[in-house]
């Protein structure tokens, strides 16, 4: 019996452990301890347990007059501000990746190098943040909720236009062959063979984009950029814990309701 | 039809065209339409007959799907943003004025103020350090949320619907909000930039891995229960070795975002480089936010690269 286990434990070898393992984790360790050793960590303000109930007995007995006031600024009016910025962002963004789209896009019979440097130009553009955009624009066209338009729709190119252009090479070239044989000019080839396909993923990845987009135009207030982060800075600087509470109610319950209507939609696209 | 001329039954279509023009021209309809009309009968006609040989069948050919919905649906998307120009008071001429100013920016940020640069470095560090540990803090918290998550490995509907829930509840708050919420609660400073980029990976990592949970093999973990292992044993041997590689990739890509995350996070008081921005911004110093803007992408970029290549080699 006991000579039979040794015989099945030559057998079956255990697996090599990688060689760098050691290496890694002593990397690891040295980069943590880099990191920690950086973070000035000197206590926790006193005040900051006070404030942490405040903020969640706000989010439990919100501000509920906050919601709609007939004059001026009100929870709804900035949310629906909020909303329309993203829409109107990733609208002006999907317009304007469309040509990017194609140039990025590697398909037969183009050079490697126009498609390699559409696809720098959009991961240039992905790498900006759009809060950084957004500074920008306000100095370009004050500092209103056309300034984060413009910021999310210009910071939204550099992600739609490499999903589309993946979209685009993933096509089935099929149908545009059969086309171009039957002697179709660019313009049919396009509509009835590119578009059809491309179509469904495109509006899918536009609302994905929605999605991000909204998320982001939350925090455009933060810097001016309209839409209902700047109540919501006013509000925390104010310690006005009521309004936080109800400002943050509302992000939440719209982002969740958007979330769920635009997967709704995505899955019937796709 | 012309595509695909089909000579054989080429008396028969005639025959239907000429029923056809005869018809139309006792209706006394115009010479143009006669013709299109003519056309139509000749494109109906010849399918039916191909296929069975009976004229009579035309009708059963299936009719082109109507387009209501897309217009519709064209309507509807053309009101929403006619509407959300209203409301944004958003306009072409708006920014047509706005571009010389815009001009004035860009010419005023060209060329980087290079020597800015041993001023941001040590900024640029912490910002790296705020989104290493972040990630980190998220990663270790996602583990057992992930878990609890997955409906494969969970008990019941009871527990991971609600967690479920509450984790949605946790991603839709955006990493910049929350950092405003964390630094009126601890101050200014890096700890509450640590803090929201935590909750933010939490959210994020908890929700990808439990998704690649729910795809796991069966096999090994029906294989342990089989020779009576703990649910311990059974997550240490059946589900780690199945899910570490993306766990690991989930991690590097979180991370990839954090650093984009931290990057701005000083904006509202949360440590990093963000808040130069609004040093140098608010002294009108634009070269010097050029060089913040130019380092800061290198900086991302070379991240991004490093962790794109890790993840190709661990998946």
């Amino acid at each position: 019996m006991t000579t039979n286990t040794t015989t099945w434990r030559h057998k079956v070898p255990k697996p090599k452990k990688n060689r760098y393992r050691l290496l890694i984790y002593i990397l690891l360790l040295l980069l943590y301890v880099w990191a920690f050793a950086g973070i000035p960590f000197d206590g926790i303000k006193e005040t900051a347990g006070q404030i942490t109930k405040s903020i969640l007995s706000g989010l439990f007995s919100p501000d509920w007059d906050y919601v709609y006031l007939p004059d001026g600024e009100d929870l709804l009016r900035g949310l629906l501000e909020t909303l329309t910025i993203s829409i109107l962002g990733t609208f002006v963004s999907t317009l304007v990746c469309l040509p990017f789209a194609f140039w990025a896009a590697a398909n037969r019979g183009k050079s490697r190098f126009v498609s390699g440097s559409g696809k720098i130009l959009l991961s240039f553009v992905r790498t900006f943040p759009e809060i950084v955009m957004a500074l920008l624009f306000i100095k370009a066209v004050g500092p209103n909720a056309f300034a984060g338009v413009l910021a999310l729709g210009l910071h939204s190119v550099g992600m739609l236009g490499k999903l589309f252009a993946d979209e685009i090479e993933n096509m089935d070239h099929g149908p545009t062959e059969a086309l171009i044989a039957a002697g179709a000019n660019r313009l049919q080839i396009l509509w009835y063979a590119v578009l059809p396909q491309v179509l469904p993923g495109f509006l899918s990845y536009t609302l994905y984009r929605f999605e991000i987009n909204l998320r982001s135009a939350t925090i455009l207030g933060v810097i001016g950029a309209g839409g209902i982060g700047t109540p919501l800075i006013f509000a925390l600087s104010s310690r006005d814990w009521d309004r936080v509470g109800i400002i943050l109610l509302g992000i939440i319950v719209m982002i969740t309701l958007v979330d769920w209507m635009s997967g709704y939609l995505r899955k019937k696209l796709v | 039809m012309n595509m695909y001329p089909r000579p054989s039954f080429d008396a028969d279509a005639k025959a239907n065209t000429n029923a056809n023009a005869v018809t139309d021209a006792d209706a006394n309809v115009g010479a143009n339409i006669n013709i299109n009309s003519n056309a139509d009968a000749n494109f109906n006609a010849n399918p039916s007959t191909s296929l069975s040989g009976h004229a009579g069948l035309k009708q059963h050919r299936p009719a082109a799907p109507s387009k209501l919905k897309h217009y519709l649906t064209a309507a509807i998307i053309l009101l929403l943003l006619w509407g959300s120009a209203v409301d944004t008071d958003a306009s072409w001429g708006k920014l047509i004025q706005g571009s010389p100013n815009m001009l004035d920016l860009l010419r005023e940020m060209f060329p980087p103020k290079w020597s800015y640069f041993d001023n941001i470095v040590p900024a640029m560090l912490e910002t790296i350090r705020m989104a290493l540990i972040g990630t980190t803090f998220g990663a270790i918290l996602a583990v057992p949320v992930a878990l609890l998550c997955a409906s494969n490995l969970s008990r019941s509907a009871w527990i991971y619907q609600p967690v479920r829930f509450l984790l949605n509840l946790v991603r839709t708050i955006p990493d910049l909000l929350l950092a405003a919420i964390f630094v009126a609660i601890f101050g200014l400073g890096p700890l509450p930039g640590i803090m929201a980029l935590s909750v933010f990976s939490f959210g994020l990592i908890a929700k990808l891995t439990y998704e690649a949970l729910e795809t796991i093999d069966r096999g090994p973990l029906e294989a342990m229960t089989a020779v009576g292992a703990t649910p311990v044993q059974r997550i240490a041997f059946g589900v780690v070795p199945q899910i570490q590689a993306h766990f690991i990739s989930y991690v590097l890509y979180t991370f990839e975002i954090n650093v984009r995350a931290a990057a701005v996070l000083g904006l509202v008081g949360a440590g990093g480089i963000g808040h130069y921005y609004e040093v140098t911004l608010g002294f009108l110093e634009y070269d010097k936010t050029c060089m913040i803007i130019l380092f800061t992408l290198v900086v991302v970029l070379l991240i991004d690269y490093v962790s794109t290549k890790l993840r190709e080699k661990w998946l």
